[in-house]
């Protein structure tokens, strides 16, 4: 067990109950896949319910979605691939040991884009249903055909991509976590695992808007 | 052969405690057939499985501590045996079972039509000349009676355990049931679907009469309005006979003869215009729009309850056949 | 004299439980026998509130028109009742305690994956439970454990919110749990451990994981949408304001039937356990046994729709379920009849776990047949929602899942305690418990043919002869189980000590001491032969 004693900035970096260091970058890998399937079911029954009442109450959802801003959408799409790309870019870094500045850099960018995204969502297309009254329970207001439906039509859309933004803000906190540790030193091209796998989580987010926007914001019709 | 065994095992149990409740459908004595077959089925397994577990434990005990039992040789004959064979055993379940259901899905097309109505925590019941009962129906002897059901609130549940029929009832839908009684008497029905407070109070009786004794009964308390001449007020008094008139200009559908009949909707589906289905066009116009009408008509949610939608329904019901009676002559 | 020293010797050694002490130590501990200790506590309280719940209704079905409560109280009772015993005993009860303990133990690890994860599970268990407590003290909830709409979500008055709350929150500690046994299954197993040296009990709990980690978020996304119709009033699934009603019992069986298995799956593990230590031989047909755990994780996905036949669903789709209902009896069947076969030619024992293995067979057989009866279309009809389907499913989870849990918590109660318990009590109790259990639920399933509805405050007058059996039968279990809480507890301090092995059992965990040290083996243990590798003697060879 002579690998216990390689650590990092002071600390020892495998912990005491794995065997090897690639025993326990593997476990982490593999449970970040396992929550990632879980997180896959738990969009995955809202996907399921929107689809069957898009199904069932489809002029209404076709109504509800004419209210939103496809431009909003499309621009926060690019802004999540570009955030993958160096999120991608970032695990790079580390892995073939520039240094650390780059990694750093890297990592700031994704967490910049992470921001602009929730900026877009909030305050140019959140605040704006707002003020048109299309906040199911909150402040809705609409008197048009399929009322009923045109409100679930906007529970669906606010659930959906508030449980995202969500998403965001924790993949915002742990790159956070990971930059501190980053500008320590922690990693090096043989202890990385950490960021690896905040790219996965990083990238799964980025997958789950990749399906929210079209289904939200594309097909209404137009 | 199953059916004389089921027989004797029913006998012979019911000598000492009833175990089945009466059975006063045609379908009744259908499903305690299988219900005592599957019973013989699993007692018979059961014990089996019993019996070998008690032969082993006692033949094959521990008798010293230092004991060595002989290895285990697995056999895959023996492994496909005890996997096919309750395979088979279970498809043949499974077909009668589902045969048994299947056969019994629709009701006979000369049913005698009841409408049920559910609440917290009483039944409303109304037959089609108007006659109105609260927790209680009357049906004749031998006549196939069909239920359509639906609920002003929460999902309840119509259960007849004599009749062997159950059958969620919905808010916001229509579903149904049918049975055929074969034995004078009343016997009890019950709401099955945890409805609230006093559920378990959700419960009356079904009388089951000989025909002529309820065509009196139906004579006697036939109010003055029949369902669809109550539905018939209704309908000019909402107004909808303003644009569902007969007339010429096309702009609105024509409800004589629509009843059975098939439409095809907006988006170029094709619907059979049922009780459902008129029911959504009139609390849900927008949901199902009919192609070629344009003009969007106002939800009547909120403003009729279900009692009054069974009534106009009935009523749009006899448009249809007033226009085939005429088209006979 | 050399006996003393050793006991001695044994007493002063340092094990998981004396290596510190302290509240402290014991609520940010990392170890997972601690853990499953911290669990076993809590299920064990959650287990006596939700039997409370069961006694008074039992004694208020004593009478007809109800003996105790008001039916609004009733209502409440088997909530509570419900919803305690399936999320806050029965499935964290063989996973989160025993699985906890054994499985590193068993793959020769020296914890789980991630330990720091394997608390945080329970600390979210805790503060589900919390919710659960807190509606249950500020008047409860009525709903039924299945939350139906629109009666959770518009019509209750009751506190559906907090229960739903505790619901959904315990939910993402049985994912966790999963999530970690997965792993740990995957990547922390000795050398030489292949998967098919793997005990039955890892096969089970690895395709429990499995479900958990996929039904579990259907649930949480379910409650949270209901919980929305019922703050926001949008129409989600209440019809008068353009929902379904329908879909939520979807969503929910879909994740509430694959739940019948999470309980059901590591009872079969443990029977397996328990089945060959106490025949002492192979289980008959391993990889039958460990395969039919997959078919029924996968088929359990495929079924929800028959907790619907009722429902107004279509007759082609009650028909589909219906077959794949049956389908998914197929292995259960097989998992019994290689359990009878491995007694065959056994060297069977009369400890206390065989007994409870032996009544897991008879009651969990007879609970799957009578599933049967439920799983064909037309007597469902009938059955649907009466004291036919109480008495089914008690029989899978008291009869299967609670009779497997106290049987592997009597097996490795000496491994987890180092202490053995008197046998002739521990005896006396399974008996007890298989006799109270039958009068109980037995005269349930006449019961649910005559009619007898469940969830019935009130009832007609001819059931009470059947009902006053169960209630008198309730009695007894409740004794029975009130014995095994004595002795166990009496045996923590005044029991014989046990010693690493006392059944002679084979599997890692007897290799190492009874209580095992902190980090579970001296050393890794290196893995060379096959699970359940008891000596044995050839077959006889006919002539």
């Amino acid at each position: 067990m002579s690998e216990s004693a390689i650590t990092q900035a002071g600390r020892p970096i495998l912990e005491e109950h794995f065997e090897t260091l690639p025993a326990q970058e593997e476990a982490r890998k593999l449970g970040m896949w396992v929550f990632l399937i879980t997180e896959i079911l738990f969009f995955g029954g809202l996907f399921a319910t929107y689809t069957v009442y898009r199904e069932l109450y489809l002029p209404g959802f076709t109504q509800g979605s004419h209210f939103i801003e496809v431009k909003w959408g499309a621009i926060n799409t690019a802004v999540l691939i570009v955030s993958s790309l160096t999120m991608a870019l970032a695990i790079r870094s580390v892995q073939v040991g520039k240094r650390k500045g780059t990694t750093l850099g890297l990592l700031g960018i994704t967490m910049l884009l992470g921001v602009v995204f929730l900026c877009i969502k909030f305050i140019l297309e959140w605040r704006v249903d707002y003020l048109h009254h299309h906040v199911p329970g909150i402040n809705f207001d609409y008197a048009g055909p399929h009322a009923a439906h045109v409100k679930l039509f906007f529970l669906f859309y606010f659930y959906m991509t508030g449980l995202h933004a969500i998403h965001v803000i924790v993949g915002i906190g742990i790159l956070l976590a990971l930059s501190y540790l980053t500008w320590r030193g922690r990693f090096s091209p043989k202890y990385y695992s950490p960021i690896e796998v905040a790219g996965l989580y990083w990238h799964f987010v980025d997958i789950i808007w990749i399906f929210l926007f079209p289904l939200l914001y594309l097909i209404g019709g137009r | 052969m199953i059916q004389v065994f089921n027989f004797g095992i029913a006998t012979a149990a019911s000598l000492f405690f009833p175990l089945h409740p009466p059975a006063a459908s045609t379908i009744a004595p259908q499903v305690d057939y299988l219900y005592y077959f599957l019973t013989a089925f699993t007692l018979f397994f059961t014990f089996l499985i019993f019996a070998f577990i008690f032969y082993f434990m006692v033949k094959y005990r521990r008798r010293s501590e230092d004991e060595v039992p002989e290895e285990v040789k697995v056999s895959i004959p023996l492994e496909l045996t005890w996997t096919l064979i309750p395979t088979a055993i279970c498809a043949l379940i499974f077909f009668w079972g589902s045969s048994l259901f299947f056969r019994n899905a629709r009701p006979p097309a000369n049913s005698m039509e009841v409408f049920v109505v559910g609440k917290q925590w009483m039944w409303q019941l109304q037959h089609a000349n108007g006659a109105r009962e609260i927790n209680e129906l009357h049906v004749p002897l031998n006549v196939p009676v069909k239920l359509t059901m639906t609920s002003e609130d929460v999902i309840h549940d119509f259960f007849v355990p004599a009749f062997r029929v159950k059958e969620d009832v919905l808010p916001g839908r229509y579903t149904s049931i049918w049975f055929q009684a074969t034995k004078l008497g009343s016997f009890m029905f019950e709401c099955a679907q945890m409805c609230g407070a006093f559920h378990s109070s959700m419960h009356g009786e079904v009388i089951v009469m000989k025909p002529d004794d309820f065509a009196h009964w139906l004579a006697t308390n036939a109010p003055s309005q029949t369902m669809s001449s109550a539905g018939g007020q209704l309908f000019s008094q909402l107004g909808c006979a303003s644009c569902h008139q007969e007339d010429s200009s096309g702009k609105y559908p024509q409800l004589a003869g629509i009843y059975g009949h098939q439409v095809t909707l907006r988006n170029g589906a094709r619907a059979t215009v049922d009780e459902g289905f008129l029911r959504s066009a009139i609390v849900n116009p927008n949901s199902e729009p009919v192609a070629g009408y344009s003009v969007s008509m106002p939800s009547f949610q909120g403003q009729i309850n279900e009692v009054q939608l069974l009534d106009l329904i009935a009523y749009i019901k006899t448009l249809g056949a007033a226009r085939k009676e005429a088209a006979i002559q | 004299m050399s006996v003393a020293v050793a006991e001695l010797a044994t007493r002063s050694r340092v094990h998981y439980l004396n290596e510190s002490y302290g509240v402290k130590s014991w609520l940010l501990t990392t170890d997972h026998k601690r853990i499953a200790i911290l669990y076993m506590v809590s299920i064990t309280f959650m287990f006596l509130v939700g039997a409370c719940a069961a006694a008074l209704m039992r004694i208020q079905l004593l009478e007809p028109a109800g003996a105790i409560v008001q039916p609004e109280t009733y209502n409440k009772l088997f909530s509570i009742h419900g919803i305690i015993m399936v999320w806050f005993f029965l499935i964290p009860s063989i996973p989160a305690v025993l699985g906890n303990f054994l499985i590193p133990m068993m793959i020769g690890a020296r914890d789980v994956a991630f330990p720091k994860l394997n608390l945080l599970s329970w600390y979210i268990y805790i503060i589900g439970a919390c919710f659960i407590l807190y509606t249950l003290i500020y008047g409860g909830v009525d709903t039924g454990w299945t939350f139906y709409t629109p009666y959770s979500s518009t019509y209750s008055n009751s506190h559906v919110f907090g229960a739903a709350a505790g619901v959904f929150i315990v939910g993402f500690s049985s994912i966790l749990t999963g999530l970690n046994f997965i792993v740990t299954v995957h990547k922390m197993r000795a050398p030489g451990m292949t998967w098919f040296r793997l005990p039955l009990f890892i096969w089970s709990l690895y395709a429990t994981s499995i479900v958990l980690v996929l039904a579990t978020p259907v649930l949480a996304i379910t409650l949270s949408l209901m919980a929305m119709e019922r703050f926001l009033h949008i129409g989600i699934f209440n019809p008068a304001i353009g929902g379904d009603p329908l879909l939520f019992q979807h969503l929910f069986w879909f994740y509430s039937h694959p739940a019948v298995y999470i309980m059901v799956l590591p009872a079969m593990g443990v029977i397996s356990e328990l089945v060959a230590a106490y025949s002492r031989r192979r289980v008959y047909g391993y990889a039958f046994v460990a395969f039919s755990s997959f078919a029924i994780a996968l088929i359990a996905f495929l079924v929800w729709g028959h907790h619907m036949f009722v429902s107004g669903q279509s007759v082609y789709a009650g028909m589909v379920f219906s077959a794949l209902s049956f389908l998914v009896a197929i292995p259960s069947g097989i998992k019994v009849f290689n359990w009878t076969a491995t007694l065959y030619k056994g060297s069977n024992s009369y400890d206390a776990p065989m007994l409870y293995a032996l009544g897991f067979l008879g009651l969990f057989t007879m609970g799957g047949l009578t599933g049967l009866f439920l799983a064909s279309l037309s007597i469902d009809v009938h059955l649907h929602d009466t004291y036919f389907v109480i008495a089914h499913f008690h029989y899978i989870m008291v009869g299967g899942s609670v009779m497997a849990y106290m049987g592997g918590l009597h097996y490795w109660w000496p491994k987890m305690t180092g202490r053995l318990y008197p046998d002739k009590w521990a005896r006396f109790a399974a008996f007890t418990i298989f006799i109270g259990f039958n009068l109980t639920f037995f005269p349930q399933y006449i019961l649910g043919y005559l009619g007898m509805l469940r969830r019935y405050a009130v009832y007609p007058a001819q059931f009470q002869a059947l009902n006053v059996l169960s209630s008198a039968g309730a009695s007894i279990l409740g004794v029975g189980y009130f014995i095994p809480l004595v002795y166990l507890i009496w045996s923590m301090r005044y029991g014989r000590e046990a010693g690493p092995n006392p059944w002679r059992a084979k599997g890692l965990e007897w290799e190492t001491a009874s209580p095992p040290p902190r980090e579970n083996f001296e050393e890794t243990p290196i893995v060379t032969e096959e699970a359940y590798a008891y000596p044995t003697r050839p077959r006889a060879v006919r002539v």
